[in-house]
């Protein structure tokens, strides 16, 4: 394991920030912290990078216990949300920061920089300042200077946070490829499921200071641990009962076993999906559909149709 | 992306329109009636009666003594500044301690406090019947103390709020790059408050050069050992030598303009290497 965090404890005077949190990330992944805003998930990733100290508990970073090192020593790459660039210092000496301070000769650092600024794309800025590149720019230098020191483990504290929706995109798909060619075991922190999702291989959900679910992203959304991780990771809505995944449910126009009837109050058609707004059991509930089912359904409002989930479709009893 | 890096170097050139040339001619117009026109008069007094004159009241005994001595304690007291502004501006920023709050406002009581009443204090202070039992009445040691009180303001109050707005995640990134706290200090902070610091040391400097109220009492004002330029530029008043004042105090100008000159040459250069 590339990390083990074991039993951490943290609390910021009397507000406890992190109960019991044990975690354990494989080496050469690409984990995605993932959790609403406040659940600890930063304060989680300070404490592995050393930022922060724990009241209780041990991390341990390729099997060495780190807990009372401190951040100089953990060689641990962190990257801020706001990009924390050294404003006095080019993009070229940003990036080579690190490799200065650890006195290597200049040709092998401005080798090495280079690299990296190829490898982010930023190899024509070399010598602006931080202030005169754009947020998905400064991001990069970013990512390239907690690269350059070849660290054990990259931590990002939601590096896409701060960036507009494009640019955010554009970066999900390149922090994945980058981690392809790098494969430097990578922690990133973010509020976002889709996010999460499409970019990591293991998802830990944290939520209250606690760990509420940890897997593949296939299993912490189809097999969600409650209601909460199953609301958090995607759509959800209510039938008979249970929450069920919308695109998770099969309309019948006749009764079926296991169906529960519903009358239709209103079809949606959002380009290829259709979202079907129907009554179930006197409340509000919707199922999604493709086009091309909504045609053949041929479905208005008032018509009584019948739902029950699909096959092998995961549902969670809600208790009352 | 290379739009982007476009869109910020053409603003600034859109910039000089409308409002903002009304504002430059306000600037300047006001500039010149409260700085410049003054300034100029006086350079231009000082040459009343030629060069040779001017040099000649330069360089008489007593205008040359006044002359160095100011400007050499000056340039100490500039120097204090830099040290010790910084570093009570970096205690009041970054640590926490009773009585940080009433630090703070005592901060600016020599700019608060008549510089005669200033002098008063210290020459109560530290003076023959001093409590404290240090006299440093009439001596250099009196005139420079005098300096040191009513410049400490500059460089604490130019270096204190670059400090707060200073963001302490680039600290906390140069730590996890490996950078030990005083690596962090020399590479990530002093560069930063670098400017701030030689703008406040200039500003002191200035001061203390033109500096009269809390100097005359404490030093005993004797010629050619504790005469600061300003007072001897009075008594060449007093003694109806207008010329020769001029003369004397163009040259502090020019030794002003000098020190804030080269201190912004040098933050210049420094920000070219980094
Ligand atoms: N330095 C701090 N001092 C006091 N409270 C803090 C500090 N850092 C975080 N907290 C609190 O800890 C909780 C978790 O914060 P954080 O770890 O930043 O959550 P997340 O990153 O998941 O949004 C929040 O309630 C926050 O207010
Ligand atoms: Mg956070």
């Amino acid at each position: 394991m590339a990390i083990e965090v074991r039993d951490v404890n943290k609390s910021f005077g009397t507000t406890p920030v992190l109960h019991d949190v044990s975690l354990d990330v494989a080496a050469g992944s690409l984990t995605a912290l993932l959790g609403p805003s406040g659940g600890g998930k930063s304060t989680l990733l300070r404490v592995i990078a050393g930022l922060e100290r724990p009241d209780t508990g041990t991390v341990r970073i390729s099997g060495v216990d780190a807990t009372r090192l401190s951040p100089q020593r953990r060689n641990v790459g962190f990257v801020f949300q706001h990009y924390a660039a050294f404003k006095h210092l080019t993009v070229f000496r940003n990036v080579a920061f690190g490799l200065e301070i650890r006195k290597r000769p200049k040709a092998e650092i401005r080798k090495r920089v280079m690299e990296l600024l190829e490898l982010v794309h930023l190899e024509k800025l070399a010598d602006r300042y931080p202030s005169q590149l754009s947020g998905g720019q400064r991001q990069r230098m970013a990512l390239a200077r907690a690269l350059a020191v070849e660290p054990q483990v990259l931590l990002l504290d939601e590096p896409f946070g701060a960036l507009d929706a494009q640019v955010r995109k554009e970066l999900r798909t390149w922090l994945r490829r980058l981690h392809d060619e790098v494969h430097v075991t990578t922690v990133f922190v973010t509020h976002d499921q889709e996010e999460a999702i499409e970019v990591a291989d293991t998802i830990v959900v944290l939520a209250g200071g606690e760990v509420v679910q940890a897997g593949s992203p296939g299993e912490v959304y189809d097999n969600p641990a409650n209601p909460f991780v199953m609301r958090f990771l995607g759509p959800v809505t209510e039938i008979g009962g249970s929450l069920v995944r919308p695109h998770d449910i099969e309309i019948s126009p006749g009764p079926v076993e296991g169906g529960s009837p519903a009358v239709v109050s209103r079809v949606v058609r959002l380009g290829f999906e259709v979202r079907v707004e129907v009554k179930v059991g006197g409340h509000d509930a919707w199922v999604q559909v493709t086009r091309e089912q909504a045609d053949r359904l041929g479905l208005g409002p008032g018509d009584t149709i019948h739902l029950r989930p699909v096959p092998g479709a995961r549902s969670l009893a809600l208790a009352l | 992306m290379t739009r982007e890096v476009t869109a910020i170097t053409v603003r600034p050139a859109r910039r000089l329109a409308g409002g903002t040339a009304a504002g430059l001619g306000v600037a300047v117009i006001y500039l010149s009636l409260i700085v410049l026109i003054p300034l100029a008069a006086v350079v231009w007094r000082s040459a009343d009666q030629g060069p040779g004159y001017f040099w000649r009241s330069v360089t008489t005994p007593d205008a040359w003594a006044a002359l160095t001595l100011t400007i050499g304690a000056s340039a100490l007291v500039a120097l204090i500044n830099l040290v010790m502004g910084t570093a009570i501006a970096w205690v009041l920023v970054r640590d926490r301690f009773p009585g940080r709050r009433v630090l703070d406002t005592i901060i600016d009581l020599p700019f608060a406090l008549p510089t005669i009443v200033a002098g008063l204090v210290l020459l109560a202070l530290y003076g023959p019947q001093s409590p404290l039992g240090i006299n440093l009445a009439y001596s250099r040691a009196g005139v420079v103390l005098a300096l040191m009180f009513v410049t400490l303001p500059f460089v604490v109050r130019t270096v204190q709020p670059v400090l707060l707005e200073l963001d302490t995640e680039m600290e906390q990134a140069a730590a996890s790059l490996g950078a030990g706290p005083f690596q962090t200090f020399r590479r990530v902070i002093l560069p930063n408050l670098v400017p701030a610091m030689l703008s406040g040391t200039a500003l002191a400097f200035t001061r203390a050069i033109s500096e009269f109220g809390s100097t005359v009492l404490i030093s005993g004002n004797l010629p050619f050992k504790t005469q600061v330029a300003a007072v001897n530029i009075f008594s060449q008043i007093e003694g109806d030598n207008t010329t020769g004042a001029a003369a004397i105090s163009t040259v502090l100008l020019v030794v002003a303009l000098v020190a804030l000159v080269s201190l912004d040459v040098l933050q210049r250069w420094g920000r070219r290497r980094g």
